[in-house]
């Protein structure tokens, strides 16, 4: 059973659900228009169509637009081979869907970090809690407002957020810089 | 005469219990207090058997492990968040800080990556894929040396560690030869690799194999039938087929517990399909069996190399001049020399150099077969010379999320021993 079959049959199920889905180099992504059914499609995907195997969960921060988070899941079929992408999106004001961790035990790691990183809460999680940075840290430090250069923290030690020595020297890339030219200019005029 | 002798058995038993009546008996609120007690041991995150900075809050009832919390994020560096402010090449260096055991296997799965996202990972020149294969598998060989090595240390054979850093040395003068640096090779490009292999370089890995099958023979008789060595690992941390697929282990520590999952195989890349190798599976899934495929792994690898020397378009040194480069100018530097001479490769290194390689808007997944699991890169690109988000699942992160799981119930001295044979490293898992 091809990719683009088990697509199809999850959207015969699911109907207006899974409205569309897009093919590029060869995966097929499709879109889950309400993050509240992850869990319900993830069940059927896994124990129907034969996606045993969830390799990845990530999200992306469309820093500017509504909704704001992209939570993308990959899933894999040992032995049907095949990879499936399904991805949904949830606003910033609710930043909250239910947790796969019921169907795969593997997405526990997985959604502490999106949790950690971004800061999308994973209804039902047995377990969330900041897993890469420690607990109490105050930020999320993947999205797009957050500064390469870190933020203060109470621990200024440990996530220091004081300028590099020779930041803003004529020969040091700026990070977050819109494009290339201003990322990384030939000459750097002080500003004042 | 025979004689005859009376011999007193005594009753041990009761004369124990007497004993005991001596004794100011514990009360049962005593007792349960007893078996209540459970402490907490803080093992790393500096500990040598945690290989590197891994920190597990183990809760010990006696010996008896009764949870295990796995702590990481002491190495993270935000390599995520770094390669959206840079453009695609210059993550390339990045790569080799994940899996720092085998940085020539992870900067080839970020370059096709790369190049499955550009739509050129099918049409890259042969001696490239051949050239990457044999780094691919060499890096197999130094991680996995360096896997077994560090497990039989841990539960006390420090024999074989020497063994395997004397291997390893060799592949590191390799790497040396072959990309300037031992450790850090950023080796490859995205379109190709930074340079066709130095004069000798294959006629070195040719010989490099044939020494290294002798010294992994060495370690198996060394380790394979030893008493200790098995009582060590047999039936320890145990991983069964379904478990071992529902937290997404991947690499030999899926293998070791049944499932043939490999994506050399599986999902075909580079000159594989054209290679003959097994995929060695283990069948009970316990620390031995990690060992065990860990072993057969190399030898396949050896295997893969002699092959890929024997096939290798163009020869030892390139006597017909194959390219190692995809011949697009809008993806791979052009010759210093005819940049200082031609327009239009001045044009082309000054927009590679500024504004790095233009990706198409989309989005990606490629999971590489590394020697610790499937090492995958989501590229999620909007367009141009940086990526808009690039996430790093990373073998290692995966496979110690089981520990948890997978730690209850064993002896406090099994710990090493599981670590060991997970053989993850922080560097990948905390990014």
């Amino acid at each position: 059973m091809t990719a683009t079959l088990s697509a199809k049959k999850l959207q015969a199920r699911f109907g207006d659900l899974l409205p569309e889905w897009t093919e590029f180099r060869g995966e097929i992504s499709l879109r889950l228009a309400d993050a509240e059914h992850i869990a319900e499609i993830s069940t059927v995907a896994k124990n129907e169509l034969g996606f045993d195997y969830l390799v990845d969960v990530s999200s992306v921060d469309n820093y500017g637009t509504d909704p704001r988070w992209t939570v993308v899941y990959h899933l894999y079929g040992i032995a049907t081979k095949e990879y499936l992408r399904i991805y949904t999106q949830v606003s910033e004001e609710k930043s909250e869907l239910p947790t796969v961790t019921g169907v795969w035990r593997t997405a526990d790691w997985h959604e502490r970090e999106i949790y950690d990183m971004m800061g999308i809460r994973f209804r039902g999680h047995p377990d969330l809690r900041r897993i890469i940075m420690w607990e109490g840290y105050p930020y999320h430090p993947l999205r797009k407002d957050f500064p390469v250069t870190g933020k203060p923290s109470e621990l200024p030690e440990v996530a220091f957020s004081q300028t590099a020595p020779i930041e803003g020297g004529p020969f040091v890339t700026a990070p977050g810089a819109p494009d290339a030219i201003s990322r990384e200019p030939r000459v750097r005029v002080p500003e004042n | 005469m025979s004689e005859v002798h009376e011999i007193e058995i005594r009753d041990t038993a009761a004369s124990a219990a007497a004993a005991a009546k001596q004794l100011p008996r514990p009360s049962d609120e005593e007792l349960q207090d007893m078996s209540g007690e459970k402490m907490v041991l803080n093992m790393g995150p500096s500990h040598p058997s945690t290989h590197g900075v891994l920190r597990i809050v183990l809760e010990l009832d006696g010996e008896i492990i009764t949870k295990a919390t796995p702590d990481i994020g002491y190495l993270h560096r935000g390599d995520e968040k770094i390669a959206e402010n840079m453009t695609w090449t210059q993550f390339i260096p990045y790569t080799d800080r994940l899996d720092y055991l085998a940085p020539l296997a992870n900067n080839v799965a970020y370059a096709l990556a790369v190049e499955k996202l550009l739509g050129i990972h099918d049409k890259l020149p042969p001696r490239c894929q051949y050239i990457r294969v044999i780094c691919a598998e060499l890096a197999r060989i130094s991680s996995h040396l360096l896997g077994v090595g560090c497990f039989a240390m841990d539960v006390g054979a420090l024999t074989v560690f020497l063994l395997t850093f004397t291997e390893r040395e060799k592949i590191y003068n390799l790497c040396e030869s072959l990309s300037g640096a031992r450790f850090t090779t950023s080796y490859t490009r995205i379109g190709g690799v930074s340079r066709d292999t130095p004069p000798g370089w294959c006629a070195a890995v040719r010989q490099f194999l044939q020494e290294v099958v002798v010294n992994i023979t060495e370690m198996e008789t060394l380790l394979t039938r030893n008493r200790i060595w098995v009582d060590r690992t047999k039936d320890v941390g145990v991983i069964s087929k379904e478990t071992a697929i529902d937290y997404g282990l991947s690499g030999p520590n899926l293998r070791a517990s049944g499932v043939s999952y490999d994506l050399r195989k599986d999902q075909p890349y580079l000159c594989y399909p054209e290679l003959e190798f097994d995929v060695p599976v283990g069948s009970v899934g316990d620390c031995y069996d990690r060992y065990l495929v860990r072993m057969e792994e190399m030898r396949q690898s050896v295997r893969i190399v002699h092959q890929c020397l024997d096939k290798i378009p163009g020869g030892f040194d390139n006597a017909t001049k194959e390219p190692v480069n995809v011949t697009d100018g809008k993806i791979v530097l052009p010759a210093k020399k005819k940049v200082l001479s031609s327009m239009e490769e001045l044009i082309h290194q000054f927009m590679l150099v500024t504004e790095g390689v233009n990706c198409p808007p989309g989005e990606i997944y490629f999971g590489h077969e590394n020697p610790k699991g499937e090492l995958g890169f989501y590229l999620n690109s909007k367009g141009g010379g940086t990526p808009y988000r690039m996430k790093i699942r990373s073998p290692s992160f995966v496979n110690l999320s089981i520990l948890s799981h997978l730690m209850p119930g064993h002896m406090m001295s099994d710990t090493v021993a599981i670590l060991g044979s997970l053989d993850f490293v922080m560097g990948e898992c905390d990014r």
